[in-house]
Formats: structure tokens, sequence, C-alpha cells
């Protein structure tokens, strides 16, 4: 079986860079304990707020997390060694089902760690719906996968960090990762088409709604549709001489 | 629709053509290379090798022209893992290993040879343990090499694999490639080391400004490059009638100035002296190796890529 031993020794590569793996495991939650301890006691959005700003940095640390990959895939273009594995039968499945597995293995660490901060500032929810909230985070962190793979392929090593960083930033903070600043008009409807919005609606499961409704599912599903065959493109192109 | 399993043709390349923006890098290359056969592409950088290369594999398209690897597309060669070798600047992944690295390239290949004899084959056992990052360039060259060697392709394609090796590191690496030509594989590298070519190459393809300027057993690129020069003033005289004269190899005219490569620069003198009375300024220039080349390349700033 090819694809075991690609996907052991991409998971391997992955959790030896220790400071991408450092990085992303402590930003979310250093930013958890320096917010939610002093507001411990306040309300948002009609939840406690250890539990809504929880919600919030679990829906931006995991979309950091599913980015990571973007940046060892530049790292190995940059070297060179994309190119020298696109002369070998490496199926191209192989590769992106090794980049999504490895999304999602440091996409869901950070989710728990931020379960644990949250359980220290005593939120409290019952089983069902911490695996309602995650199976949700999960399914809405998909687009993000694709665009880490696509931001891998088309940035150089260099641009990568801002890319990345300005990304997840742009799309947390609309998505209202850090709060909600978007609650009613233009830029209300806008920002209901972006994934991270309903990432962060995940988050909030906990409030004792039932999920996302069709249009949640909608748009985190149109935008795998339109991520997917770019992300395509990108490997396809990305075999010139750096 | 017949694909041919056998095909006795390991790499069949006609009219390629590349250029990148006003740069034409390829300019009309036609090669056909059989199963077996070793091969080097000789050239200064800038020549075109591993843009050629690169269309070999179909990792670049080429503007016009077609490639085709045992019969099959270049993309139907590599999924069958019929065709491997290292590309030009590339190197180890990192956060691997170096067994680790070979292991992983062995995955990919239906037929991949033994990790630990590959690495014993190629010497890089000895450093097997260090992470690739850790490597010194010969290291990693040979890192490099292990891993196109452990697919065991039938057709083994290097760009410059002994860039950054010391003389003595070469001398290793192509013992380690002799076990895999031994086994009557296709092997076709780029160099712009001479010697290299002429040691380790059954047949030279020389190649200059995007085109093949000589091709054939290292032996008679070797007696070219032992040839004298006659330049002359002669106009009006077509090249290819220049060409026919015995003797000569090559002839090129530069406004009123001709250049004749030859073989035999004596017999060749005197039918040109007879043949062609009008002709002034003689010069007969012997036979430096480099001088030759240049004669071939048709390029001053390749003598010292060259040498």
């Amino acid at each position: 079986m090819s694809g075991t031993v690609h996907l052991r020794y991409e998971i391997l590569r992955t959790l030896r860079n220790r400071t991408i793996l450092a990085v992303t495991l402590a930003l979310p939650l250093v930013l958890y304990y320096a917010v939610a301890p002093s507001n411990r006691h306040s309300l948002a959005d009609g939840i406690s707020f250890p539990l809504y700003f929880m919600a919030g940095m679990a829906a931006y640390g995991a979309m950091f997390a599913a980015v990571t990959p973007g940046a060892h895939i530049a790292a190995d273009r940059s070297s060179g060694w994309t190119r020298e594995m696109r002369i070998t039968p490496l199926r191209p499945g192989t590769y992106f089902s090794a980049k999504v597995v490895t999304s999602y293995l440091i996409a869901i660490p950070t989710l728990v760690l931020l379960y644990l901060a949250g359980t220290t500032l005593g939120v409290r929810l019952d089983a069902t719906q911490w695996l309602k909230m995650t199976g949700l985070l999960l399914l809405g962190l998909a687009p993000f996968v694709v665009l880490g793979i696509i931001i891998g392929h088309l940035a150089s090593s260099t641009s990568l960090t801002p890319l990345v960083g300005g990304t997840v930033v742009i799309f947390s903070l609309l998505g209202g990762g850090f709060g909600d600043y978007f609650t009613g008009g233009v830029m209300q409807t806008i920002v209901r088409l972006l994934p991270s919005y309903w990432l962060v609606q995940a988050g909030k499961i906990a409030r004792g709604g039932g999920g996302w409704p069709a249009e949640g599912w909608l748009v985190v599903a149109i935008w795998v549709i339109v991520l997917v065959p770019l992300a395509v493109l990108a490997y396809r192109r990305d075999t010139s001489r750096g | 629709m017949t694909v041919p399993q056998q095909s006795s043709i390991a790499i069949k390349a006609t009219g390629l053509t590349k250029s990148y923006g006003s740069i034409q890098a390829v300019r009309g290359i036609d090669l056909t290379i059989s199963a077996g056969e070793s091969v080097a592409l000789l050239g200064p950088n800038g020549a075109g090798k591993s843009t050629t290369i690169d269309m070999v594999f179909g990792l670049t398209r080429p503007d016009q022209g077609s490639v085709s690897i045992f019969g099959q597309s270049p993309a139907a060669a590599v999924r069958a893992g019929r065709i491997g070798g290292m590309l030009q600047t590339a190197s180890p992944p990192d956060y691997l290993k170096v067994r680790e690295m070979v292991k992983l390239v062995a995955s990919y290949y239906p037929k991949s040879r033994p990790v630990d004899e590959v690495l014993r084959l190629t010497g890089a056992d000895q450093f097997a343990g260090q992470r690739t990052t850790k490597l010194s360039g010969g290291q990693a060259q040979r890192a490099r090499f292990a891993a196109a060697l452990v697919g065991n392709p039938d057709l083994m394609l290097l760009d410059e694999p002994t860039a950054g090796i010391d003389v003595e590191g070469r001398r290793e690496f192509w013992q380690a490639m002799r076990h895999f030509t031994e086994s009557g594989r296709t092997i076709v590298f780029a160099t712009h080391y001479l010697d290299e070519a002429d040691a380790y190459a059954d047949r030279i393809v020389l190649v200059a400004r995007g085109q093949i300027v000589a091709d054939g057993p290292a032996t008679e690129i070797k007696a070219r490059a032992g040839s004298r020069t006659i330049r002359a003033t002669l106009p009006d005289v077509p090249e290819d009638v220049l060409r026919s004269l015995p003797g000569v190899v090559s002839a090129q005219r530069r406004g009123n100035a001709i250049t004749l490569v030859c073989s035999d620069a004596d017999t060749a003198l005197n039918v040109f002296l007879t043949t062609f009375p009008a002709a002034q300024d003689f010069e007969v220039r012997g036979g430096s190796l480099e001088e030759a080349l240049v004669e071939l390349t048709g390029d001053k700033a390749a003598i010292g890529a060259l040498r």
C-alpha cells in the first residue's frame, strides 16, 4: 500500500516541524487565556463569555491549523522536492488525501486544547453538544484545508507567511471569530456567505441551537466545490522550475 | 488503442521547441535514444539541457514537438514507474532522515529495489540516520541519487547529478551508477564536464543554444575535439559545399570569413587550395579540446563552463 507509507511520513514530517506545530496549538490558547478570564462572568450573544469566546477561538485556531500544510507545500516547492515527486508514480489522490489528513491532524488537537481551556473557565456542555459542535467545526474546516493547499502551491516560501496569516485573520474577523461586528445590513449578508461565519456558528451550537440551517451547509459545500478544482489546477500547473 | 509494452526506443523526441518569453531555450531538438544506451547531454549552462530534460519528463510542455518514452506519453511512463531520476537544483525534503526519504520514494514504485541495498550501493548508508537538512552538498546529492535509484526505473534521467560534488565524490557516484547501467538500463545525464561525459557515456550529444550541434559515440566527439581548424577569407562559396570537402567535419561562414573544422586538416587544406584559388588569409590552428568545442558549440562563453 503505497498510500500508507506516504501518509505516515507526511504525518511524521508535520510532527517534526515543532515550531509550526507549537505556534499553531498555542496561539489560540494564549489568546483565549488573555481575554476570557477577565470577562469570565459577562454574557455575550446570550451565552457566557468563556463559551462565546471559546467558539470564536475554536474557529480561528482550527482555521489556522487547517491551512498549515500550505507552509509545508511551499517549503517542498522551494527545495525542489515537489518537482522531484512529480517524476515518481506518486498518485495525486495519495498526495491530496495525505494533505487533508495532516490538516485535520493538527486541527483536532487545537480544538481539544481549547475545549479543555473552556472547561477551566466553567464551560459545561453535555456530550451531544460537544460532539455536534466538533462535527460541524470539522466539516466547516474543509474549505480552509483546500485553501491551504492552494496557497501552498501558489505562494513562494517568503510570501507564504503573510498570505496564510492574512487569510486566516480576515476570515476570522469577518466570520465573527473575534466577536460579532456585522449583525445587520449588507455586511451581514456578505459575511453569511463565508465559511468562517458558519465555523463560528458551529461553535455556538452550545447555545442550544440545532446546528446549521440549510444555508450553512450550502455555503460550505459551495466553497468546497469551487476550491477543489482550483487546488487541482494549482497542483497541476506547479511543475515549473523555481 | 494499442499500447506497446516493450519498445526498444527509450526516448523519442521530435522537433522540440520551448521559449520563455523572448528567450528561446530549445529550438528544434530531435533525439532518439535506444534502450540500454548511456548518453551524456553535454553543453554549457543555458544550452537548453534542463529544459529538454523537463520536457522529456513531461514537467514542461513543449511549444512544438512531441516526446514518447518507451512508446508511451511521458505522463504515462512516469505513472508506470518506468522513468525516474534527478532534476536540477533540487534538495531532499526536510524533516526526514535519509533512510526515511529513500523508503518514502521506494513506496511509490511498483518494483522498487531493497532500500538497504541501494543505500549501500550509493554510499548513503554512512549517513542514513541523519536528517536531510544536516547533509553536506555531496551527501545530499547521494541521498537524492539513492532515492532516484530505489525506484528501479527502466530509464534514468539525471540533470547535472554531480553538481557540487568533489572529484572523489564524482568517481564514487559513477561507480554506483555503473551497477545500474550494467543491468541493461538506459541512462541519460546532463553535464557540463567533458571528462565526465567522456568517461561515463557511450554517446555524447552536444547541446548549444537550444540545438544539438554534435551527436555521436564519445570516441567520435573526442576525435572531432582533437581536430584542427582552417580559417580563411573566401566569398561566395556556400557552407554545404565547404562541408563536403574531404577531411572537413563542419564549416561555418561569417561574412567573408570561413571556418572549417577538420578531422584531417592536411588533406582538407590541399583540396581547399586547389579548389578555391581565390581564398586568402589562411590560418591553420590546432587542436585543443576547448577550441574544438568552441567551434562545435559556436559559443566562446561556453569555454569556461566546459573546461
